[in-house]
């Protein structure tokens, strides 16, 4: 199999081509890890400095959630590559629902 | 392993059934447990109507009424009409989208089981301390407070069968995304194959808050917990917000795959291709989008506030435009189109007029000032019941007929079907319409009687005759059945003959591999297409080879089985409510449980691998020998 790949001109190009997108995505992968990484620190940061008012630490601390959300689903879960049109459709629908379901809980019910 | 007729005695016929993973024995599996709860809420229906018949009636008294109505609406939602579609997406959907089975076989089986086990526990309530009684919806401020076990049976089963429902869901997604033969693009599905997978989706989205809500007072009436009760700090709206935001999806569940059944029946008897094609699956996915968007109409009286009434009644007035998109393509469809009258194209055409009166009742109440006067009135009965029998039954009875040659080989009489449906049809509209104005006229629903001098009298004797009539037609509709098959009169492949999608390419009842190969889809309504082309078969998309099948499985019963008899443990637990608990409460639980979880440790271990049907069997079976 190895051998193969080496004489036929295609394949190798094909090889080359793909050694090099995976090191590129491996290069954002890490850059995404230490960013998600640095996200968590800071939601920490916010809490334990103990300065701000909670009216500002929880939508602070959810939109960081929101972000590292992102973060795991197009970098971790290929969610924008090919062939993953689907799942994400389902993916959207449902946070889409469940978005619904919370604001209406937390409007109407628990007011 | 067979699927021909090969005479065989009567236990192997049973063990067949018991362990088939074949989907087209699952449809009939579907379609006969189905029938027998649909004909049970038929029982509890009519009880009803003799009970309003005329008022101060004491045929049952006020406990037995709120357990048949509850019972009714139960059973009639998710042990019959669900059942019965399922039983056709099961038989046709595989077939319309050139696959062999569905993606997970065993799955399969294992839903219809599991629902087949939590209908069984809920009507065994019957015979065990009388029947739920807080109605279908459950309010918790009034389930909580219910004497006896009934409310237990309603948890504990619709958990039960709950399961199956979504797991039958999940597994049709499945089939849908990844079993279409090659060249059956999404823009070509049949729209009965489009609406089965929006209305999946529509299930796994929709069931996860039953469950919730079911489990949570489950929980506070078996194990102590206090989440729905007020006095502890509970609250008990949330059960009715967890309650709709399933139950209004829940009616596009059943409605959509009903559309879906009209959408085929009306294009092959107007021999015609189906008008706007493209906005029928638009409307269908705005449907379910929007399904998920209104289900606090059913609470305006609840005391939400105005700018929720208004939002929420909105919402709902806006899924009126998807839907009437669907009416007037099925009108246009039928414009100029060489229509045949056949007996589920008189379903449909009685379908339009009928479904547009419940849609119309809908937008009414819709309007949230006006709710608060036919809110829990009969105007509300009238209207969900032109709904779900102007939509959902009709589709149902107009799919027993028009798929009846393809699931079982034989077909329905024509002349007891046109009486049927005539007499159905009038009894219908005799029973509901006329509730309309009883509602109007301030007679409250779920009573179990009224008083005389109101002007309700003939109002209800009236519904009362209709109820009859419609009997009448489901007996007509059974003796159909029995003749049918006894008479046993095999028909060929398009019985029909203006069959326009793939399962009408292959025999009636199709062979148990359904393709022999794969075909090609090179358009909608692949059929019609080849037939145009003067074909006599699809064009096949693949060599002759060996096929892989799924072996057939005792599992999914035992699984299920295990769930049952846990129910009874959970039920008669130490620390329920009723206060009747049992030292023998916790192992039986504990012994149900270990039944479903060794059940499906032993599938998680043991390997199987399926088997092949050989193409020398194949080619066999071409010229008069049987596989099997």
């Amino acid at each position: 199999m190895e051998n193969e790949q080496v004489k036929n001109p295609n394949l190798r190009a094909h090889h080359d081509y793909r050694r090099k997108k995976s090191a590129k995505e491996m290069q954002v992968q890490v850059i995404t890890f230490a960013l998600m990484i640095f996200l968590t620190i800071v939601a920490f940061i916010a809490v334990g400095i103990g300065d701000f008012s909670v009216k500002f630490i929880i939508p602070f601390i959810l939109l960081l959630a929101v972000i590292q959300v992102g973060f795991q689903l197009y970098y971790f879960m290929h969610a924008s590559q090919k062939g993953h049109e689907l799942p994400m459709f389902f993916m959207y629908s449902a946070v889409i629902i469940a978005f619904v379901t919370v604001l209406a809980f937390v409007t109407i019910i628990w007011w | 392993m067979s699927s021909v007729a090969v005479k065989k005695g009567l236990g192997a016929s049973v063990w067949e059934y018991l362990t088939t993973v074949d989907h087209k024995k699952i449809a009939h599996l579907y379609l006969g447990t189905g029938g027998f709860f649909f004909l049970l809420g038929g029982i509890e229906a009519l009880f009803i109507r003799i009970q309003l018949m005329k008022p101060n009636n004491n045929f049952v008294n006020e406990q037995l009424f709120n357990e048949i109505m509850t019972m009714h609406g139960t059973t009639m939602i998710f042990l019959a009409a669900m059942p019965i579609l399922f039983a056709f997406m099961n038989a046709v959907v595989p077939i319309q989208i050139g696959a062999r089975d569905v993606a997970f076989p065993f799955l399969n089986a294992l839903g219809f089981w599991l629902f087949f086990f939590g209908g069984m526990f809920l009507n065994l309530s019957w015979f065990l301390g009388g029947a739920p009684d807080a109605g279908w919806t459950s309010y918790a401020s009034l389930s909580l407070r219910s004497e006896g076990h009934g409310i237990d049976f309603y948890t504990l089963g619709l958990q039960i069968s709950g399961f199956g429902t979504l797991i039958s869901g999940i597994n049709f997604l499945a089939t849908i995304i990844n079993m279409r033969a090659p060249g059956m693009s999404f823009m070509r599905m049949p729209l009965f194959t489009w609406t089965t997978f929006i209305a999946s989706a529509l299930i796994l989205l929709a069931f996860p808050p039953l469950t919730i809500g079911v489990f949570l007072l489950m929980f506070d009436r078996l194990f102590g917990s206090n989440f729905f009760d007020v006095t502890m700090g509970g609250n008990t709206i949330i059960w009715e917000h967890f309650f709709w935001i399933f139950g209004h999806p829940e009616v596009y569940i059943l409605v959509l795959p009903a559309f879906g059944i009209f959408s085929e029946i009306i294009p092959t008897f107007s021999r015609k291709r189906l008008f706007g094609y493209s906005s029928m699956v638009f409307a269908t996915v705005l449907i379910g989008f929007l399904g998920f968007m209104v289900w606090a109409h059913h609470m305006f009286t609840t005391g939400l506030g105005n700018v929720a009434n208004a939002i929420f009644a909105i919402a709902t007035m806006a899924i009126a435009v998807p839907t009437g998109i669907k009416i007037f393509n099925w009108l246009l469809t039928m414009w100029g189109g060489s229509i045949k009258i056949t007996v589920p194209m008189l379903y449909a055409l009685g379908f339009i007029p009928s479904f547009v009166i419940g849609g119309v009742t809908g937008v009414m109440q819709a309007v949230a000032p006006l709710d608060y006067q036919l809110h829990d009135t009969y105007f509300i009965v009238a209207h969900f019941h032109y709904v779900i029998i102007g939509g959902v039954v009709f589709g149902i009875l107009a799919a027993t007929h028009f798929y009846w040659p393809k699931m079982f080989g034989t077909k329905l009489s024509e002349k007891m079907g046109y009486v049927t449906f005539t007499l159905f049809f009038i009894g219908f509209h005799c029973t509901f319409f006329i509730q309309h104005f009883l509602g109007l006229m301030g007679m409250p629903r779920r009573v179990a009687t009224f008083l005389p001098g109101q002007g309700l009298e003939l109002g209800n004797l009236i519904s009362s005759i209709g109820a009859m009539l419609m009997a009448v037609a489901v007996i007509i509709l059974l003796f159909n059945v029995v003749i049918t098959s006894i008479r046993n009169k095999k028909v060929g492949a398009d019985p029909w003959e203006d069959g326009r999608t793939m399962e009408w390419a292959i025999a009636s009842p199709p062979p148990f591999y359904n393709f022999k190969q794969t075909p090609l889809v090179r358009g909608l309504d692949t059929w019609w297409l080849e037939k145009m082309e003067g074909k006599k078969e699809l064009t096949p998309a693949e060599p002759l080879g060996d096929i892989h099948m799924p072996n057939n499985s005792i599992i999914p019963f035992f699984i299920s089985l295990g769930l049952f008899v846990a129910a009874f443990g959970a039920m008669y637990n130490p620390l329920n409510s009723v206060g009747d608990g049992k030292s023998w409460g916790l192992p039986v639980l504990i012994i149900g449980l270990g039944i479903t979880f060794g059940s499906m440790l032993i599938r998680s271990l043991r390997d199987d691998f399926g088997y092949h049907i050989h193409k020398e069997d194949l080619l066999e079976d071409d010229k008069g020998g049987k596989v099997g």
